[in-house]
């Protein structure tokens, strides 16, 4: 229970950087920590103490009770690299402003209304 | 046949950058042959339905709970209608368009993952699958987004993407604890799980509140609605246009509203919920609209009034709610995609698409001025245009349902969106005020044919809509008035 409430807490880490910080890139990396959170709580929904890899060898007898849940783990390696993908044109995006205003700064950056 | 709308944009997508590096021209001769064959099949898949109403196609063969499922019923077909008539159309007008961008070659690679995120959504049968798609899109739609690199589109679209992501968090979220919950992702194994189970406990409606706030984000319903008025004005028109008439729509609203009604099924509270959503939607959406002098900003205002009508249709769920809904959904996807056509070709004949500096347009631009006036009428629900019909019936909907506020707004957002229709008229196509700028021409001839086609179908759409409500909508409705059932007949199983 206690990892779960871990996950938690690294969720609202997250939350904290990406609203409170001005800076850019630590926007990024608060989204990051924030992804994270969301992949460790789905890792663990599937993890059982003490359990096996669910793989069947020559002569095992297969006792689903003592295998861990594969399928959240495989979504996890999807949901990380779809979060690289995004994280990478983010950091591309805060390049390109960089070239355009000079700074990483949001307060700085508002040439729209919202 | 199903998996060709994954698989035709996917392999554009592969194949432009191949073969555009050489010979530029290619890209938007290989983007408009697949989404002309998209076309083709989205209106053919009409007439695929049979007596049951849907087509299932098991991914590899695995089968259902533990493969993953593509599914065609009545509400997929009329999705890919919207996704595919108005990416085809896109598509043709972006030609011209895209030609003072430099490398537009990514550009049609980008629009081909745009189809292919937006197809995939629509005929996901997998709770998981469908959230991969709907990320597809929407890494897609931040980077056209910010296709210019110019201060303000960088600006749009790293909100945009921020947004996004922490919406896509909170998807991801509710996708594992529903996961956890019922122990399958599939959507139809879910719907049975979940209603055998009967009411009560508080996982699902807690991830009923992550899923409202993350597609509720996508689909931009006010709360919301912050990074929209922002990031659909700085993409490049035909993007604009693919992002206000179609992808806020199928990443938002049909993704909610499939799982909402097919595998949480609805209760009191979530009635409740897209209820006031749609109401506030289309109040402050159309009020914050009339204020504007930037043509597409204006429109991306109107967006978010406009799904607010789609939403409260569908959230009274009376039959004739849902039918109005799903009917003023597909009339949007027309008119609001022509309307940012118009101020994509205004804004490339005069330089500015700012209202109050242009004037006078429409006897140089009469194909723009004529199309907008169309699009404008309709949205503004002039008979017999096609808006009319859908907004009709959602107001005799909610009187029906006793639900007198909803109705009044939206006779009310009705008014108002005429009265700033009539000022974009007025002041960009009709007022002449000084001389006209003599290198004001119309648009090239592919835009013309797109503005055309879209203007056309909006009259046709509003002249035959009774065999249309009846051979598309009626379909789609069905399927969401049979709630959670509507999966039940997919003989998972293997029975």
């Amino acid at each position: 229970m206690s990892l779960y409430f871990m996950a938690l807490v690294l969720f609202c880490i997250g939350v904290y950087g990406l609203v409170v910080k001005k800076n850019l890139i630590k926007k990024i990396i608060g989204l990051v920590i924030i992804e994270n959170a969301v992949n460790l709580f789905l890792i663990l929904t599937g993890f059982r103490t003490g359990g096996e890899a669910p793989i069947l060898e020559r002569g095992m007898e297969a006792v689903p009770e003592h295998f861990v849940d594969p399928l959240p783990q495989a979504m996890i390696l999807t949901s990380i690299v779809i979060g690289l993908g995004v994280i990478a044109l983010l950091v591309a995006i805060s390049v390109r402003i960089y070239e355009k205003y000079g700074t990483f700064d949001v307060t700085k950056i508002t040439e729209l209304k919202g | 046949m199903i998996p060709v709308f994954v698989i035709i944009p996917l392999a554009c997508a592969f194949v432009i950058p191949l073969v555009a590096k050489k010979y530029e021209v290619l890209a938007p001769a290989v983007a408009g042959v697949g989404s002309f064959l998209l076309l083709v099949f989205s209106i053919w898949s009409i007439f695929l339905l049979g007596g049951d109403g849907h087509v299932v196609y098991e991914v590899g063969n695995w089968q259902p709970p533990v493969g993953i499922p593509m599914v065609v019923d009545g509400l997929s077909v009329l999705m890919l209608l919207v996704v595919n008539v108005t990416g085809f159309l896109s598509l043709v007008y972006s030609v011209p368009y895209m030609k003072k961008f430099t490398s537009a070659r990514y550009y049609y690679t980008l629009f081909a993952l745009l189809l292919a995120g937006l197809n995939g959504v629509v005929i996901s049968g997998d709770l998981f699958n469908l959230f991969i798609f709907v990320e597809i899109t929407a890494i897609a739609s931040y980077a056209l987004v910010a296709f210019g690199t110019e201060r303000q589109e960088l600006e749009a679209a790293f909100r945009y993407a921020v947004l996004g992501t922490l919406a896509s968090a909170a998807i991801l979220l509710g996708i594992g604890l529903a996961y956890s919950h019922t122990s399958t992702l599939n959507l139809a194994d879910m719907a049975e799980v979940l209603s055998a189970e009967g009411a009560g406990g508080v996982v699902i409606p807690f991830v009923t509140v992550l899923f409202v706030a993350g597609f509720g984000l996508k689909a931009a319903l006010v709360p919301f609605h912050s990074w929209l008025p922002d990031a659909h004005p700085a993409a490049p028109a035909p993007i604009s246009a693919m992002l206000s008439g179609v992808v806020i729509k199928t990443i938002g609203v049909y993704a909610l509203v499939r799982v909402l009604f097919n595998v949480f099924g609805m209760t009191q509270a979530t009635t409740d919920v897209l209820i006031w959503l749609g109401i506030i939607s289309m109040a402050v959406g159309v009020l914050l609209a009339i204020g504007q002098w930037d043509f597409k900003r204006l429109l991306a205002y109107h967006s978010i009034s406009q799904i607010g009508y789609v939403v409260f249709g569908i959230g009274l769920g009376t039959p004739l709610g849902i039918a109005g809904g799903l009917f003023h959904l597909f009339n949007h996807s027309l008119f609001k995609s022509l309307l940012f056509l118009n101020a994509g070709s205004v804004e490339q004949a005069a330089g500015t698409r700012k209202l109050d500096e242009l004037g006078g347009l429409s006897e140089k631009m009469p194909v723009t001025s004529w199309t907008s006036l169309v699009a404008s009428l309709s949205i503004a629900g002039v008979p017999p245009l096609c808006g009319f019909w859908s907004k009709l019936i959602i107001i005799i909907a909610a009187f029906q349902a006793g639900h007198v506020i909803g109705a009044v707004v939206c006779i009310g957002t009705g008014i108002i969106t005429l009265a700033s229709f009539l000022k974009v008229q007025r002041y960009a196509f009709f007022m002449r005020k000084g001389e006209v700028k003599d290198f004001i021409k119309e648009a090239p001839l592919l835009m013309q044919i797109s503005m055309v086609a879209l203007a056309v179908l909006c009259v046709l759409v509003g002249i035959l809509f009774v065999p249309f409500l009846s051979e598309v909508i009626q379909p789609a409705t069905d399927v969401l008035l049979r709630g959670t059932g509507a999966f039940a007949d997919f003989n998972l199983l293997g029975v």
